[in-house]
């Protein structure tokens, strides 16, 4: 009986203890603590360094202030859920946090950020902020609302390797997908057991799909997603049929992986850690943040990329201007919009961007500057052998049209390359059928035909 | 008296308070917030995130009209009725009957190796299940020594994969619960059985199962209602895919919800499969009505 009634007692306790865990903090103290929700990986530390530094420093510079740091080890897709969640409620909404630019605008519509102007206007660094990357933190009302950490850009990566045992010359620069299709064709005769050109498709790599991948390939045909002049989606367009016709011809000819393997969701790390560095891949289109696993305390440390890799700006269909496509994403700090102590928390998040710690964490993830002073460092011009090729493609990028109907849009262009490159449709039904989903996700009355 | 007659029933229903209180804000909470949610436009992010409109059943017609309903429903059956009403069920009852027959080392290692399935916690099983069958998984290796070709399981046949891997992982549930049925079988039943000339199949079929088909429709609901609502197996081997090849409703809740941000019809998917285990529920509640004398 008495050995029951502890049991009973204990498991109380436990029950209680792990209720209070739960609490988000005491409220009492809650008013000087900013909670500060940002992504932490196994092979993406950058962000939580940088913040571990900028607590350091302010809780040094502001006695009594706490900055409680919430690291959410989760990957790109389910850190936006877990914030948009922990958003949805006053109570567990951080103060400051690590937001993705795609989500910005929509997020600005749900009311969960606050708007910066006022404060940025007294914030002297703002003016040494690129003015591209500013439009990015912009909602429809023109106000700004986050602040940019960094931008990337997309590229073609190949392995050099690769390329001279097929007698391919370096460096190589295609100028059309045909040039592409060729090369490809001689590493494929060359050697066999070679992967000679990966492209990004299906559902399984998500937003790597579009971004590396499919967009590379639409925007180099004068087509577009979206069109902003009317503010409608584009459907029906032959750039769209074309670009899936490309990704099976890369697939049928078995220039790219097969299509199971291209469905696994974790192919990218194969593409990091082990196709490159084992001279197993040709080429594949990837993010400028690439060195970023290869270099010395990346998750796939590879001493000789700066040596073996090359990198090619990716060409337009035929080669029309401006010769070249690339895709920029980017990640950025903002304030939450029910913050109880905005000032302290938009303070914070000036510490956490000045010039000293955004140098490190753009140095450290391979981001392209967007801090002008950032960018003159030597330290960042030198971070990695292909820091000037990538960003010089700021020139010719392009970003997703970031509405909140944009993942749904998404899902079904990620569908229709699915379709495509596992044979159960051709091209053009496959763009039928993203054309119906389209007009069934915004309505008939927002596409045109272009 | 009749109030202190009524005070001491107030009184007998006391400790059953907190349970039904629980009950109230961790099941019934969560149910009918999920339909209200289901009748609006709530979304995870966009205008529409915090003041949610109210659209009636819009989301119910919109999920008539998905192509991929009723494929997703489909699957579901087919998930439910091969790896749990077949699979586990059948398997678990097979495993009992012949543990009793088999020697106590034969018994207990076989036990042993059923149970440990059903010990690791769900995440776990399904990273195994995925190791298992995924490209370099064991199950090409072993089939390679033997000079078969690779097969991507996964991407071939996800449904058998995901169904053989949730028969793994519950067929334990369903062990347990017929050898303590088992136990319950009267011996003189099945030894007077025997001296009257019926076979082993007959005496399984004319005298146990009879005898513990109370157990059969209790083990049938909760394995029932278990594999209705399984999730992180399927979500951690397939995701779904591919092409929606193995999305079944609680798959395809998560991804309306959560990846696409549309919380209002990804509540009515989960409206539609909290009916389903309500439907199956009361059917099988019915049926252990009718069992009682």
């Amino acid at each position: 009986m008495l050995r029951r009634a502890s049991k009973t007692v204990s498991l109380v306790a436990a029950a209680v203890l792990a209720l209070a865990a739960c609490t988000p903090g005491n409220p009492a103290d809650g008013n000087r603590t900013i909670k500060v929700a940002y992504q932490k990986t196994d092979s993406f530390t950058a962000l939580d360094t940088m913040f571990q530094d900028a607590k350091k420093e302010f809780e040094t510079a502001n006695q009594g202030v706490t900055i409680e740091l919430q690291p959410i080890q989760a990957n790109d897709d389910d850190y936006g859920t877990k914030l948009a969640l922990a958003l949805r409620s006053p109570s567990t909404a951080p103060d400051v946090f690590y937001e993705d630019t795609f989500k910005v605008r929509s997020d600005v519509d749900a009311g969960y950020l606050l708007n910066l102007d006022s404060r940025l206007k007294g914030w002297g660094d703002w003016e040494k902020f690129d003015d591209g990357a500013k439009e990015a933190g912009k909602a429809d009302d023109g106000g700004t609302y986050a602040v940019p950490l960094g931008t990337d850009t997309r590229a073609i990566w190949y392995n050099k390797k690769v390329f001279e045992a097929a007698g391919v010359g370096l460096p190589w620069q295609p100028s059309s997908w045909q040039d592409i299709l060729d090369t490809a064709r001689k590493i494929k005769a060359s050697s066999p057991d070679v992967i000679p050109f990966n492209m990004y498709a299906g559902k399984g790599t998500g937003e790597g799909t579009v971004m590396q991948g499919f967009y590379e390939l639409l925007y180099g045909t004068g087509s577009g997603l979206y069109d902003p002049e009317s503010k409608k989606w584009v459907v029906g367009s032959a750039g769209f049929k074309d670009s899936l016709a490309f990704l099976q011809t890369l697939y049928k000819e078995k220039l790219a992986v097969a299509p199971a393997e291209a469905l696994d969701p974790n192919i990218w790390k194969k593409v990091f850690g082990e196709w490159f560095p084992k001279a197993k891949l040709g080429a594949t289109v990837e993010g400028s943040y690439a060195p970023s696993f290869w270099q010395d305390g990346g998750s796939y440390a590879w001493p000789g990329y700066g040596q073996e890799m090359g990198v090619a700006p990716f060409p337009t269909q035929n080669g029309g201007a401006p010769g070249a496509v690339s895709m920029s994403g980017g990640w950025t700090l903002a304030v939450g919009a029910e913050t109880k102590q905005p000032d302290l928390a938009f303070n914070f998040l000036t510490t956490a961007l000045n010039a000293k710690n955004s140098l490190a964490f753009t140095v450290a993830s391979s981001q392209i500057a967007v801090r002008a002073d950032v960018a003159a460092d030597p330290g960042y011009q030198s971070a990695n052998p292909f820091m000037k090729d990538v960003s010089g493609l700021v020139a010719v990028t392009k970003f997703r049209p970031a509405t909140s109907d944009y993942p749904r849009i998404s899902a079904a262009v990620q569908e229709a390359t699915e379709a495509v490159i596992t044979g159960s449709r051709t091209p053009e039904q496959a763009a039928a059928d993203y054309d119906t989903a389209v007009a069934g996700i915004v309505g008939g009355d927002k596409t045109i035909r272009k | 008296m009749p109030a202190h007659h009524r005070r001491r029933q107030v009184f007998r229903y006391l400790p059953v308070l907190p349970a039904v209180l629980l009950l109230l804000v961790f099941l019934a909470g969560p149910v009918l917030w999920a339909f209200h949610a289901s009748l609006t436009n709530a979304g995870l992010t966009g205008r529409h995130a915090r003041n949610p409109e109210w659209v009636g059943l819009e989301n119910y017609q919109r999920l008539l009209q998905d192509p991929v309903f009723p494929l997703s429903l489909a699957l579901t059956v087919l998930f439910v009725a091969g790896s749990a009403v077949l699979g586990q069920n059948v398997l678990g009852l097979a495993l009992a009957v012949l543990m009793r027959r088999a020697r106590p080392v034969v018994s207990a290692t076989v036990g042993t190796a059923v149970v440990a399935a059903w010990v690791l916690p769900e995440i776990v099983a399904a990273f195994a299940a995925y190791a298992f069958f995924s490209r370099d998984g064991t199950l090409n290796q072993l089939l390679g020594r033997f000079g078969a070709a690779e097969t991507d399981w996964l991407y071939a046949v996800p449904m058998a994969a995901v169904i053989l891997a949730n028969v793994w992982r519950g067929t334990a549930f369903s062990m347990l619960v017929y050898r303590a049925a088992l136990n319950g079988v009267p011996a003189e039943l099945t030894e007077a059985a025997h001296v009257d000339g019926a076979g082993a199949w007959q005496r399984l079929a004319f005298i146990t199962l009879p005898v513990i088909r109370g157990s059969i429709a209790t083990n049938l609901m909760l394995v029932t209602l278990q594999t209705l609502a399984v999730f992180t197996l399927i979500w951690v081997m397939t995701a779904g895919g591919p092409a929606n090849g193995s999305t079944t409703l609680p798959v395809l809740a998560y991804q309306e919800a959560f990846k696409f941000g549309d919380i209002g019809y990804g509540t009515a998917v989960a409206s539609v499969l909290i009916l389903i285990g309500a439907l199956f529920g009361a059917a099988y509640l019915r049926l252990l009505r009718e069992q009682k004398p």
